[in-house]
């Protein structure tokens, strides 16, 4: 296994060389260059960076306005900032405008651990799937974070990107391919599913690996795109495993465990936990503690998916082989 | 449209103005039978707004009908979004809607809905209704014509209420540090927001005092006088390197004896009979 990285690094590397191929390809932040890893951007295109200061709803509205001149902006801001403060530019200057701008939300989740709730953003991906027409990805590691800015320059529309600055390791290969709005299988398996995303989706692996000494056999999904979802992926799952944990570093309401439930029920109805934060505020704490704090660890996700495939037992529902 | 390609190459405003005043009272009670007939809408911002946009669209816009797209045209951000039956009506007027299209304003599933979208209608620039979008969007252009070095222009119109949105000011920060000399924003500055005087609501005065300290170069103008406006926006850019902001003295309801400087006709919709009453009025002052 590489040693974790920081995906930060393979965002801004990956933008540097986009932008050398397409001069229509411009960063905009809110006083961030060094947050959001923008420093040798500024220096190789110092023209193309744009500083609005701190001022997130000018700083969203300046992207449209780019985008209506032709440009390609990648918006860059802390995700907290990001998406709560200019929650209305977004929906309408870039989502309801059909604007083709980048919204990079830097720092996602609880990376900002002690730095507490005003800094964490674990509200994002509720809000940003709520909006029509806006994509949203996750990624889960240094490859999938550079495809997935490589994917959000080449596609033509609002994009939300989610990028962690906690380290995290490799869990896909380096010749990876990335799909907007395809669910990635890491892992094959039968008793029941892990799906994941950002910096859960290695925890969910090493669940899985835990699990398999059990006997157990675990299907990992990494829900890198959550808008749109994969709703064949969630309803192959649904049917072939019998049972859902959804993890994630966000509040469990309106997340990414959320948008898997909201097709499960209708289509599919079979046994769901959901794991991230329970609708309360982050105590005090680095990123890490507060992983464990609430569960959103190898460990929790192991717990679950036994209490899932225990009561499949005592339902006496029938292992699928469904691989 | 003829008036556009006429209006283009003249140069002298004594001869231009008259016209725009017929014009504009045209928009003005097109505006009015909008409004009537959806039965809903913001006719004193309509009617205060009239002049600026004849002016603008039929007077000073690079824009082309044919190439509502064209990487090079003038970009106009109707930041008060409200004031779509005006806004609609004048894209009508400038070619880039077919006239029977404004008989479905606001009728269910119509392209025209009670604030506009660019996806429906050509011509718009941005979706506005928010107040406070249009002046940071418009930033952005000007900074894009900027890096491109291309000698389009981005003209944005606020309504003076929709000042209190502090997103303004954010942009206003912003386009004076960049220098955008090539973005002008006209406020339509007739004093009434929906539930008063915008001085007793939230004092915005001294707002030219307020942009020039922004660092804008300011020009006050009579923003129903024709010839005062096509001067102003004549003489753009006020200076180099400073964005330019015309406060255009407006009264809500202007043209309408019974409208004019009254906040309830921000959005009441007026009867058949009132109609009928400031279509006579505004005919007799400019047929």
């Amino acid at each position: 296994m590489t040693a974790p990285a920081d995906c930060r690094v393979a965002f801004s590397a990956a933008l540097l060389e986009l932008a050398a191929a397409d001069p229509r390809i411009v960063a905009v932040t809110n006083d961030s260059v060094g947050s959001s890893n923008l420093k040798a951007f500024r220096q190789r295109f110092p023209e193309r960076l744009i500083d609005v200061g701190i001022a997130e709803q000018n700083l969203v509205g300046v992207g449209a306005g780019l985008a209506n001149g032709g440009k390609i902006p990648f918006v860059c801001a802390a995700a907290c900032f990001l998406t709560a403060r200019a929650l209305e530019q977004i929906k309408v200057d870039c989502a309801y405008s059909r604007r083709n701008v980048k919204l990079c939300g830097m720092a996602s989740g609880m990376a900002y651990g002690e730095l507490g709730p005003t800094h964490h953003s674990i509200e994002d991906m509720a809000w940003m799937r709520a909006i029509a027409g806006l994509t949203v990805l996750v990624p889960a590691d240094a490859a999938e974070t550079d495809r997935a800015v490589r994917a959000a320059a080449a596609f033509d529309g609002p994009v939300f990107l989610r990028i962690s600055r906690m380290k995290v390791p490799a869990v896909h290969p380096d010749n990876y391919r990335f799909e907007i709005g395809r669910a990635v299988c890491l892992r094959q398996g039968s008793d029941v599913t892990l799906a994941a995303n950002g910096t859960v989706v290695w925890r969910a692996l090493e669940a899985a690996r835990q699990l398999a000494a059990e006997g157990i056999s675990a299907r990992v999904l990494n829900f890198s795109t959550v808008q749109p979802i994969d709703r064949e992926a969630i309803l192959r799952a649904a049917e072939e495993t019998g049972g859902i944990v959804a993890a994630e570093e966000h509040t469990v309401h309106g997340g990414l465990g959320s948008a898997i439930a909201e097709v499960v029920v209708e289509a599919r109805p079979v046994p769901m936990r959901l794991i991230g934060v329970p609708g309360v505020f982050a105590p005090t704490g680095s990123a890490e503690f507060l992983m464990e704090h609430f569960g959103i660890t190898a460990a929790g996700i192991r717990a679950a998916a036994l209490e899932l495939v225990e009561q499949k037992v005592a339902h006496g529902t029938p292992a699928r082989t469904g691989n | 449209m003829r008036f556009l390609a006429y209006l283009c190459e003249i140069e002298y405003t004594e001869h231009v103005a008259p016209d725009l005043a017929a014009l504009a009272n045209r928009l003005r009670r097109r505006s009015l039978r909008m409004v009537h007939r959806a039965g809903l809408g913001h006719p004193g911002g309509d009617l205060s707004a009239a002049d600026i946009l004849t002016t603008l669209f039929l007077g000073i816009l690079r824009i082309d009908p044919l190439q509502p797209a064209a990487p090079n045209r003038d970009r106009f951000l109707m930041s008060k979004g409200h004031s779509s039956a005006a806004y609609y009506g004048v894209l009508a007027m400038a070619g880039f809607l077919p006239e029977s299209a404004l008989d479905t304003y606001m009728q269910p599933l119509a392209l025209l809905n009670g604030h506009p979208d660019r996806n429906k209608v050509p011509g718009v620039e941005a979706n506005t209704g928010a107040l406070g979008h249009g002046l940071p969007v418009a930033v952005g252009a000007a900074m894009a014509a900027r890096m491109d070095g291309a000698a389009w222009r981005t003209f944005v119109l606020t309504g003076d209420g929709e000042l209190q949105e502090g997103s303004n000011w954010e942009a206003a920060m912003a386009a004076a540090h960049y220098g955008l000399d090539n973005l002008t924003l006209i406020v339509d500055r007739n004093g009434l927001q929906q539930g008063g005087a915008t001085e007793s609501t939230m004092r915005l005065n001294p707002l030219a005092e307020k942009f020039r300290a922004f660092g804008w170069a300011v020009r006050e103008v009579d923003g129903h006088d024709h010839a005062q406006l096509l001067s102003v926006f004549r003489a753009l850019p006020f200076e180099p390197s400073k964005p330019n902001c015309v406060i255009a003295h407006t009264h809500k309801g202007k043209g309408v004896s019974f409208m004019e400087d009254r906040a309830e006709w921000h959005h009441r919709v007026p009867t058949a009979e009132e109609v009928a009453a400031a279509i006579g009025e505004l005919e007799a002052a400019a047929p």
